[in-house]
């Protein structure tokens, strides 16, 4: 019976009737699975989710313990990223530093998601003068370099890891807004607004239930590159100071210890900084491999 | 030929105006008594006093951005509460060394992003091609600040060519300026490369695929002047002004490289006055910074229009 239903199962996969109905998600995963860097990025990324949400278990030492005779030990078997300058576990402290680094990009890039789509949505369904003052303001946040914007918020709202997610995200949010208005723009001219306004839809109902769900690809893009940026964002500015606090661990934070023991314990240095080059080049991987698939140019 | 010009710089104020507010505005972020936390630890009674009178903390919000405003036209950027000097003078004072830096970096960028491009556009499909990519996707993702320490521990503590920190002025020992600043400019130059060599490689495929190239061909042209003469002098315009873009990535990086090899430049300002609460001089650099990213941005369109003949008419 069993055998039956799986064999009737890879019928349908292949068979043609099904693939004309597979929806454009469907066909998008699936040319997505086969792009290897995509696929890469992927995996990386589960990883990185699996490292930051089981990080207590998998840890092998506590991430905060101190230990006077085991202070700057070069890796071994015992520590196989080595321990820093009050003798911690290294490979603990990256493990943990996974959950700060992939928390600041996913919160911060939800922030700028959140506040930029429906403000730009707005803006190009609304036009007009609202959309001249957003359009402007976004303008004038764009003008201001990433980081800069980023130290400068995080500077006045005061050090921590939150801050710097708030900071990160309000810097982020004018690319969402641009983006979304642009997508609007595009959307209102086509014929599915039309007929759904013509049919007596109120405006929020065509921009939540029409517009959205077709301006979602190039945002999700967009998302998942930003979450990149934003990493190397939090990572900067915890390198920085601005972010995680000590003794707490963060990939850019730990960076910035080892730079001071650079000549004794090098490896200090080493593991932070290839754990945040993977991360975000696997958001890049897959992020390119979204556009790839979801571009109806190519 | 630049009638668009008047157009651009009048579209240009409203931006400025908005960004201006947005400075302001940041001190509204100050948790509490803007002059108690701007006086620092000591809370010198003198002191909370000059500042409320310096930021006229005791008018409304709009009369307070008027002053400061007024001010900042005038040149007045305020004066650093830590080391009391006029901002404009500190920031006078580190510009040209991020400015060496950063000319530098580009002068990197552009040697290295420009021909690695064109090398994968002509050869893709190629080894060279993947290597390209490859180097792009890693210059986008190194945080170069770590990129940063890492060239310190190989050229400085292990093979002991080039000094970890520190710097001097060209105008006083040129080869030890060039020192100081040939690690952090290729670290700064590292990520735009990689920008550009993506933008390049996507500008040349496009140039090589167009009806001028087939014909320089056709006519029995050597493949070298096909893609150095024809295809590359096309393609070069769109990166060109791309590439003043990445000015921003350029500021932000200098923050950073500027931290790690303990330059004393506009990025080392702004940060020093992140850790002694100097608001003023944060504020000033901030404005500094967008308001010359804006007028780049300016020349870039300048530039487009100057260089595309099309667009001339």
């Amino acid at each position: 019976m069993r055998a039956q239903a799986s064999a009737a199962g890879a019928l349908g996969d292949a068979g043609a009737p099904d693939a004309g109905l597979e929806s454009p998600g469907r066909i998008a995963l699936r040319s997505l699975a086969r792009r290897p860097t995509a696929v890469f990025g992927a995996v990386v990324l589960a990883v990185a989710v699996l490292l930051a949400l089981f990080a207590p278990w998998i840890a092998p030492y506590d991430p905060l313990a101190t230990s006077w005779s085991l202070v700057r030990k070069a890796p071994s078997a015992a520590h196989w990223f080595g321990t820093d300058e009050v003798g911690r576990d290294l490979l603990s402290r990256v493990i943990w530093g996974t959950r700060a680094s992939l928390s600041a990009g996913v919160i911060a890039v939800s922030i700028a998601v959140g506040l930029g789509v429906p403000i730009g949505m707005v803006a190009g369904y609304v036009g007009g003068w609202i959309d001249a003052v957003i359009s402007r303001i976004t303008d004038a946040m764009l003008a201001v370099p990433f980081l800069i914007l980023a130290i400068a918020l995080a500077a006045f709202l005061g050090p921590s890891l939150g801050n710097a997610m708030i900071a990160i995200g309000i810097t982020a949010t004018p690319i969402f807004v641009r983006l979304s208005r642009g997508q609007v723009q595009a959307a209102r001219a086509e014929d599915y607004v039309e007929a759904a306004r013509a049919v007596g839809n109120p405006p929020l109902r065509i921009l939540l239930r029409h517009v959205l769900p077709n301006i979602l690809p190039p945002v999700m893009v967009q998302a998942t590159l930003a979450v990149a940026a934003a990493i190397i964002a939090e990572a900067s500015l915890s390198f920085l100071g601005l972010g995680q606090q000590p003794p707490q661990p963060s990939w850019g934070s730990m960076l910035n210890t080892a730079q001071r023991f650079l000549t004794q314990a090098p490896w200090m240095a080493v593991f932070p900084g290839i754990a945040i080059f993977l991360t975000v080049l696997a958001f890049n991987l897959f992020g390119d491999g979204l556009r790839d698939v979801m571009d109806p140019k190519k | 030929m630049l009638s668009f010009l008047p157009r651009r710089l009048l579209q240009l104020l409203p931006t400025l105006f908005l960004v201006s507010v947005l400075i302001f505005g940041l001190q509204q972020l100050l948790p509490g008594d803007p002059a108690l936390v701007m006086a620092g630890e000591e809370k010198d009674p003198e002191v909370i006093e000059q500042i409320r009178k310096q930021y006229r903390l005791d008018r409304s919000l709009p009369v307070q951005y008027g002053y400061w405003i007024a001010g900042v036209l005038q040149g007045d950027l305020g004066e650093s509460m830590r080391i009391r000097q006029p901002v404009s003078q500190l920031i006078a004072e580190k510009l040209p060394v991020t400015l060496q830096l950063a000319t530098m970096a580009m002068a990197f960028a552009l040697l290295i992003g420009i021909p690695a491009g064109v090398l994968s556009a002509v050869k893709k499909g190629s080894a060279w091609d993947t290597g390209a990519n490859l180097f792009a996707l890693w210059g986008l993702s190194t945080p170069n600040f770590w990129l940063g320490i890492m060239m310190i521990f190989l050229f400085s503590v292990t093979l002991g060519w080039l000094p970890a920190s520190g710097f001097v002025s060209p105008f006083e020992d040129l080869g030890r300026s060039l020192a100081t600043t040939v690690m952090p400019a290729f670290v700064l130059g590292n990520a735009i490369a990689a920008v550009l060599m993506r933008h390049m490689r996507s500008a040349m495929l496009q140039a090589m695929s167009a009806d001028y190239v087939r014909t320089a061909r056709a006519k029995g042209l050597y493949e070298r002047a096909v893609v150095l003469r024809h295809a590359l002098r096309n393609a070069l315009t769109p990166v060109i002004t791309l590439g003043a873009l990445e000015f921003g990535t350029l500021l932000s990086g200098a923050v950073l490289t500027e931290q790690v090899f303990s330059i004393p430049g506009f990025g080392k300002l702004i940060v020093d006055a992140v850790f002694n609460r100097d608001y003023a001089v944060v504020q000033g650099v901030v404005l500094v910074t967008a308001t010359v990213y804006i007028l780049l941005n300016l020349l870039a369109d300048v530039l487009y229009v100057l260089v595309n003949p099309r667009l001339r008419a």
